[in-house]
């Protein structure tokens, strides 16, 4: 059943796109994202898709492509990273306040400034209130399999909402790694036949997108949009049980790893929660109780689920690629505190941000939080709520101290 | 072509009345004759603006015919993905029947803020005909000045005062930046000339790639004159050259009306309190600034028309 090959993640995005054929394509270049663009340009010109290519001159445009697309009544995908994101925020409300179905893959990257290229989720963590269903993957298959799940997901009567496959820049779409692609007639058979709603192109039921709407009906459009999220959960869930059955790999909105009868855990997304698992295969050597549990859906958060999977723990580690500066924690971290604002059981929790700016976060710092959790748990106080993993610098307060700079110059490396 | 009034008058009205434009408002004139010269299934996308705000109140929506408003400075982006998604449905063999495109947007929104936009979706080739309603300022938000907004008029951002008087830079010529993508028909139009508005719509329908129409929207309470001046003023524009109608097909630029008695433009500032200023003696430097401007344009016009 299918085709193992050895891809990048977005490589693997690219071969989605390709088997998904969508209508239409809008995209423009960035780094980390740019491969798939490549990719699909040259599906495009080599004949293996029936796509219509439009290579914007903007994110901005391209998103507002994709809007124009979608609102006329086809399947309209695009890709971006970063400043890409950051430049489409004010289409991507309008995506997600359109009802338009769709989707789009994200390789996480740094925001500016400073200018960083490298993989961390500033961005999409940003337009987490956008309205878009958000999905992060650890890994290049993942990936894969996400971004055609997507299709049924946004399309779904039920949900009708963009959304965002988020991979980490570089750590997964640029490494290689093996990744089996469905058939391509498996493929077009599971994401079926575009379905439009209302699509401008229909000259006998002519429709207005876009309206003036204020404050006697605005509100009620709103919420029709929470409502949407919240029926997401069932779909995402039926989508991932049928996606299962046709490729024998599975994904929940989380997964868990050894958490169920683990004492200390972290949350993490995306391809942290691959070095947590090793680490905690190695504490578990050691007899630690330690586990992972990954979120892949951020929107719709799975509030109800985390606090009753995670309660039984005596300590917790909430791990962000993103921060928030004046804020009690990064963006997951605040959420994962609330969700057990209610619940009885709940363990001590921690918040640490790492991996800003690329900044490689190696098994030694997993097992650093860990080793942290284990001091909590046996009855230690939490003395720092909020930490900075592997930032330089010693005593995590945000500031890099002149001995620490001056041994990383020593070291050759740049300071 | 554009045949006679008679003709026109019975065609179907894809812009329906009863929207909350002003009284005098040049845009659903502008509209109206633009759509007169347009068969067929037709989608329409509208950057924010008067327009678009007067026109889709919710629930009401004055549209006969499928239109989408997504945001300010992306209208060309916009319609350009409804495009694409027609020819991919075409390419398919998902759709039948044949459509036309357009999309509108005041100066604000195409000469500044969705310059990029309209630009990136001429460079692509898109088949859509894009207009400009231009009124020569921010008007939807209460009469700012911008980039389309003439020297020396007032507006709520170029203020009179006891130093300014009114904007101190000249338009932008956006036509010519339009026709330097090289599409293949470009025009200004005017709505005191319907026959002329309504030719060049058709001409611009009927293009093998992107057109442009730049017309000329006088408005109430930005240019400040009363409600039952508007094709009077928009003839007064035509007549000083102050904008002149003329074509650009496939790089030709035409005359499209040659006034048989160029006036002077303050014939056409006269009625408008935005120039109120110009009009005093200590101001006739900035007056005569205008004039030679317009002067200077007239002939640039004229020599690239091969008519100078």
């Amino acid at each position: 059943m299918g085709k193992l090959i050895a891809a990048t993640g977005n490589q693997a995005v690219a071969q989605a796109m390709r088997q998904i054929d969508p209508h239409v394509v809008a995209a423009y270049p960035i780094t980390p994202q740019t491969d798939v663009v490549e990719e699909f340009a040259s599906f495009v010109s080599d004949g293996l898709v029936s796509t219509e290519f439009v290579p914007v001159e903007s994110e901005h445009s391209a998103m507002s492509t994709v809007i124009g697309s979608s609102a006329a009544g086809v399947r309209a995908m695009t890709a971006t990273s970063s400043q890409g994101l950051a430049l489409m925020w004010e289409m991507l409300y309008i995506a997600a306040g359109l009802r338009l179905p769709i989707v789009m893959a994200v390789a996480n990257r740094a925001l500016s400034a400073p200018l960083n290229i490298h993989g961390d989720q500033s961005d999409s963590m940003g337009a987490r209130d956008s309205g878009w269903i958000q999905l992060y993957c650890k890994n290049q298959q993942e990936a894969y399999d996400t971004l055609i799940q997507a299709i049924r997901i946004a399309e779904h009567k039920d949900v009708r909402l963009p959304v965002m496959v988020c991979y980490d820049g570089f750590i997964v779409s640029h490494s290689l790694s093996g990744v089996t692609l469905l058939d391509d007639d498996k493929v077009k058979a599971f994401v079926g036949k575009h379905v439009p709603l209302y699509p401008l192109l229909d000259s006998k039921n002519p429709v207005s997108y876009g309206g003036l709407v204020l404050f006697d009906f605005y509100f009620e459009f709103r919420r029709q949009m929470v409502d949407g999220m919240a029926r997401a959960p069932r779909v995402i869930d039926e989508v991932a049980m049928e996606f299962a059955e046709i490729s024998g790999r599975h994904y929940g909105r989380y997964e868990k790893y050894k958490i169920d009868d683990a004492e200390i855990g972290v949350v993490v997304l995306g391809s942290a929660a691959s070095t947590s698992e090793v680490v905690v295969d190695e504490l578990r050597a050691k007899g630690i109780k330690a586990g992972v549990m990954r979120l892949k859906s951020l929107r719709p958060f799975p509030r109800e689920e985390l606090a009753k999977e995670l309660g039984h723990l005596k300590a917790l580690a909430v791990l962000d690629r993103a921060d928030s500066p004046g804020a009690l924690g990064g963006p997951v971290g605040l959420e994962v505190r609330s969700a057990f604002f209610e619940s009885e059981k709940r363990p001590k929790l921690i918040n640490g941000i790492y991996g800003l700016g690329g900044r490689d976060t190696t098994p030694e710092h997993i097992a650093s939080v860990f080793y942290s959790l284990q001091k909590i748990a046996e009855g230690g106080k939490v003395e720092e709520p909020l930490f900075y993993l592997g930032l330089r610098g010693g005593k995590d307060d945000g500031r890099q101290s002149e001995a620490a700079i001056a041994q990383a110059r020593a070291a050759g490396q740049r300071a | 072509m554009a045949g006679n009034l008679k003709q026109l008058s019975h065609k179907p009205e894809r812009l329906a009345s009863g929207h909350r434009l002003c009284a005098g408002c040049g845009a659903p004139i502008i509209v109206r004759q633009i759509l007169s010269g347009v068969d067929g299934p037709l989608v329409i996308a509208n950057a924010t603006s008067c327009l678009q705000v007067t026109t889709s109140v919710y629930p009401y929506s004055n549209w006969r015919c499928s239109w989408i408003h997504s945001a300010f400075e992306n209208t060309a982006a916009t319609i350009g993905g409804v495009e694409a998604a027609y020819r991919a449905l075409k390419k398919r063999g998902e759709i039948d029947e044949d459509y036309k495109f357009m999309a509108i947007g005041g100066d604000g929104g195409t000469f500044d803020i969705g310059l990029q936009s309209l630009s990136g979706a001429l460079e692509r080739g898109h088949k859509f005909v894009y207009v400009c309603y231009d009124n020569e300022a921010y008007m939807n938000t209460g009469v700012q000045r911008s980039s389309a907004t003439p020297f020396g008029a007032w507006t709520t951002t170029s203020p009179v005062g006891e130093i300014g008087q009114g904007k101190l830079m000249g338009r932008k010529d956006l036509t010519a930046i339009v026709a330097a993508h090289r599409i293949p028909y470009v025009a200004q139009a005017s709505p005191s000339h319907w026959k002329d508005m309504v030719t060049k719509a058709e001409k611009a329908f009927n293009a093998d790639g992107p057109a442009f129409l730049n017309v000329i929207s006088p408005c109430v309470p930005g240019w400040k004159y009363d409600t039952e001046l508007t094709i009077k003023l928009a003839k007064s524009a035509v007549d000083s050259c102050y904008w002149p109608l003329y074509e650009i097909e496939n790089g030709q630029y035409k005359v499209t009306y040659r006034p048989k008695e160029k006036k002077p433009v303050v014939e056409f500032l006269k009625p408008q309190g935005r120039f109120k200023h110009l009009l005093d003696p200590k101001n006739k430097q900035l007056l005569d600034n205008l004039q030679a401007q317009v002067d200077r344009d007239w002939e640039e016009l004229l020599r690239k028309a091969g008519e100078g």
